[in-house]
């Protein structure tokens, strides 16, 4: 398993605590939603950095609460197919505003990684060696985006219109 | 096609693993030295659920000579070969059963 | 037609590039079968019974002659010599290899088509009215909005892998003959009182296992907001759709189970938070779309020219001119609907040979534009009247020119078992037997107005529900047997069929058609009710009491 982040692959700062463990005294943490929300009052009190796996079957404005204080939200790809955590993204982006680390986990593969970037995720954690590898050119392959999402790309659309303009 | 738990419960009288072949999607048949045939009547022929299910899995096993594998019923011919049982299978190995265009 | 510009052919290549990359990783073993099944489903690629097969789109149904020639050439090249045209505006390739779709991909993408999102559980191929732009009494050429939703779905980072497939509908005329109601969502454009151009929204209708009338979940939306609107719908699909049971998983269960109104606020608390963001269309944004489609530069002309009056003396041309000409919105033009349903052949195929043709005519007599529409015929839509009689020739000669639109022997089906994994039974050779049947044009004339549509399975890609007389195969101990229903319709007034009574093995089915059609002659109130009204007001019972005698 690799995380790549910024197009690079990093090492995960963060340990997975699992939900009756105890919670270490310093580093950074990821717990699950359940744990999050009965163990609210301690973690929302910690000084290193808290992130969430949140499910990909409950809203995020469940989630909406707890952001501010959250530095990464783990969303879930049980297996490649199920499209859910991608409007999850979407509303934690552009709905609630989060600015964190959107981590894509689960069935996580090269062939999903444009679709993730542009619907807000930015770090992904990546099962199959070869698509770390592949992840900047997976990023690269397409430069024509027909539909504006939140994350910039300029459409087709604008490019025409300002190239006519500039032309 | 049913799923294989369901096929282990149907299993009545003499079975095949067939498939299609990766490449070009040509009907394929399980052989007994582990290859695949365009030859039905090459086919493995089992009849127990046991056996039926060892040859999927194995068929299934691999991934990149032949895909959609699964169970199907067979008819045997005089010497013992696989040959069509029923409409679905027939049409796999003869073909449609209508002229293409431009045909006749 | 919507003319390709630089950046539509760029995306067209990466696509190329990515889809031939995963075609190797799949060859090579990189790629499992589960995960490379969905790819290629979403490029058009499906395995079949016998080898793979592609499905082309053909956006909006509309064509240009060199597409029809590539078409034709992808047929001769990667397949055999022939294309099946679906009740989806697309066509498909029967017997094509998976290590050759890269290369037919990229002669497809030479002349702009593709199979992008033709399958797989995404937004597929937004398809209309195939007459748009030509028929009179439009409110606004639906294709620069099927365009303007192509656009916006294609490759759609957020709805890719939706609970299952998604299919949307844009009708603008009187007459819906884009069947907006069996959609996923159906649009009917039409302008409010302030002259602006408004939609109103239907969600939730389908066949397949479960069929289900559209719902209107909107009315009057302004176009401005079409996008915003759209995504507010997918998004809720998406979020809250069955992923538990794929027979459960299209947006009409969620309609169903949650009420259209519930169904509708949800769409409307997220279209709030969106709708005057990024994905407004603002006059510029329409109007670049909307430049992009060129029409012929009409001449001006009378209707009904002396060459049309002198060639209608020949009661061929004549029978021929009745059935599949229909007016054209410009004096002196005509719509031409050709015919591919030729006694004894088989629904929507056409050869390479045909298809060549058809493109050299649509050149010579109807400003190169070619349309395909749902019920699995093409369409000259700009047509000369006074070209009429040689172009009836030319079709003619090539075995288009049955002049048996929408009666009894145009019939729509899906392949069935003789090309379909999924299909319980066979739908072509049905159909063939009965165009052999109501081969005689008089008698077919006389039973009048009736759509027959065949379905191989419960999937209804055949749509045998909104068939005047439906046809269902299923498989009862291994043999083949169809369950008919009747009164079905496929326009504004969309309706379900009823079943008729017990399902009937195969060789009885034609036999028992018959006996309906006899029926329906006897019944009839008069010559002007057609058959679906009279099943309408009878109900199913007079026709089941004689449909199940033998003779």
């Amino acid at each position: 398993m690799s995380l790549v982040k910024g197009g690079k692959r990093i090492e995960d700062s963060f340990i997975l605590i699992e939900d009756d463990a105890v919670l270490p005294d310093d580093g950074a943490i990821l717990v699950s939603a359940a744990r999050l929300e009965a163990d609210w009052s301690t973690l929302s009190s910690r000084v290193y950095p808290v992130g969430v796996v949140w499910p990909n079957n409950r809203p995020v404005d469940e989630l909406a609460p707890y952001l501010s204080a959250l530095s990464l939200v783990a969303l879930v790809f049980p297996i490649f197919r199920d499209g859910r955590a991608y409007t999850q993204a979407h509303h934690l982006r552009e709905r609630h505003g989060y600015s964190g680390e959107l981590r894509a986990t689960g069935n996580v593969l090269r062939d999903q990684f444009l679709f993730m970037d542009r619907a807000g995720f930015d770090a992904f954690e990546i099962t199959k060696e070869g698509d770390v590898d592949a992840f900047i050119d997976a990023l690269k392959r397409y430069t024509v985006f027909y539909q504006p999402t939140g994350d910039g790309r300029t459409t087709v659309l604008r490019q025409r219109l300002s190239a006519r303009r500039a032309g | 096609m049913v799923a294989p738990q369901q096929q282990k419960l149907r299993i009545a009288g003499p079975v095949a693993i067939t498939g299609n072949r990766l490449g070009d999607g040509a009907v394929v048949w399980r052989t007994s030295s582990g290859d695949w045939s365009k030859a039905m009547s090459d086919a493995a022929v089992v009849t127990t659920s046991d056996a039926a299910l060892a040859l999927l899995h194995e068929a299934e096993a691999d991934g990149v000579r032949a895909v959609a594998a699964y169970v199907a019923h067979v008819d045997l011919d005089a010497g013992g070969r696989a040959q069509p049982l029923n409409l679905r299978e027939r049409i796999r190995t003869q073909g449609p059963t209508i002229m293409l265009p431009g045909e006749g | 037609m919507y003319i390709y510009d630089e950046y539509d052919r760029t995306f067209l290549l990466q696509r190329g590039a990515e889809f031939r990359d995963q075609v190797e990783r799949r060859l090579a073993g990189a790629l499992t079968e589960d995960e490379f099944k969905l790819l290629r489903l979403m490029n058009g690629v499906y395995l079949q019974l016998h080898a793979y097969m592609l499905r082309i789109a053909i956006p909006y149904g509309t064509l240009s002659s060199d597409q029809l020639r590539m078409l034709a050439h992808v047929a001769r090249r990667y397949d055999r010599n022939y294309g099946h045209f679906t009740t989806r505006q697309n066509i498909q390739y029967h017997w094509i290899k998976l290590e050759e779709i890269p290369d037919a991909m990229a002669d497809l993408a030479t002349v702009g088509i593709h199979g992008i999102q033709t399958s797989g559980n995404c937004i597929r191929n937004v398809t209309t009215d195939q007459w748009a732009g030509a028929v009179p009494g439009e409110v606004d050429d639906p294709r620069v909005w099927a365009e303007i939703i192509r656009q916006w779905s294609t490759l759609h980072p957020e709805f890719s892998f939706l609970p299952r497939k998604f299919k949307i509908a844009v009708s603008a005329a009187d007459e819906d003959r884009a069947a907006v109601l069996i959609h996923d969502i159906g649009l009917r454009l039409s302008r409010d009182k302030a002259g602006h151009l408004v939609f109103r929204v239907m969600v939730g209708g389908g066949l397949g296992r479960t069929p289900f009338i559209g719902k209107i979940i909107r009315e009057d939306l302004p176009s401005e907001h079409l996008l915003s609107y759209l995504e507010a719908i997918v998004r809720v699909y998406n979020a809250e759709g069955r992923r538990d049971n794929i027979y459960k998983a299209r947006i009409k269960i969620l309609v169903h189970e949650i009420g259209a109104e519930e169904f509708a606020r949800r769409v409307d608390t997220e279209w709030q938070a969106i709708k005057d963001g990024y994905l407004k269309l603002d006059d510029t944004a329409v109007d670049d779309i909307r430049a992009r489609f060129r029409y012929p530069a009409f001449e001006q002309l009378q209707d009904a020219p002396f060459e049309l009056a002198a060639a209608l003396m020949n009661p061929a041309f004549a029978r021929w001119h009745e059935n599949s000409v229909a007016r054209h919105k410009i004096p002196g033009h005509a719509i031409v609907t050709i015919s591919l349903k030729p006694v004894g052949g088989t629904p929507g195929d056409a050869t390479s040979e045909q298809m060549e043709a058809i493109a050299d005519l649509a050149d010579k007599f109807a400003f190169g534009e070619i349309r395909v529409g749902h019920e699995q015929n093409l369409c000259l839509p700009h047509v000369r009247q006074r070209d009429l009689p040689e172009l009836w020739r030319a079709l003619d000669a090539i075995g288009v020119a049955t002049p048996n639109i929408n009666l009894i022997t145009d019939i729509i089906s899906c392949p069935g078992l003789d090309y379909c994994s999924l299909a319980n039974a066979r739908s072509i050779p049905l159909a063939q037997e009965l165009t052999e049947r109501f081969a005689d044009i008089e008698r077919a004339k006389k039973v009048g107005r009736l759509h027959v549509n065949i379905s191989g399975c419960i999937n209804a890609c055949g749509h045998h529900h909104i068939g005047h007389i439906g046809i269902l195969g299923v498989d009862k101990n291994g043999k083949e047997f169809y369950q008919l229903t009747l009164g079905g319709k496929a326009d504004e007034h969309a309706a379900l069929g009823q079943l008729l009574g017990p399902a009937v093995p195969y060789d009885d089915v034609i036999n028992v058609i018959e006996r309906v059609v006899d029926a329906y002659l006897e019944l009839r109130e008069s010559e002007d009710e057609v058959f679906v009204e009279t099943v309408k007001r009878l109900g199913i019972a007079p026709f089941k009491e004689r449909a199940y005698v033998a003779g």
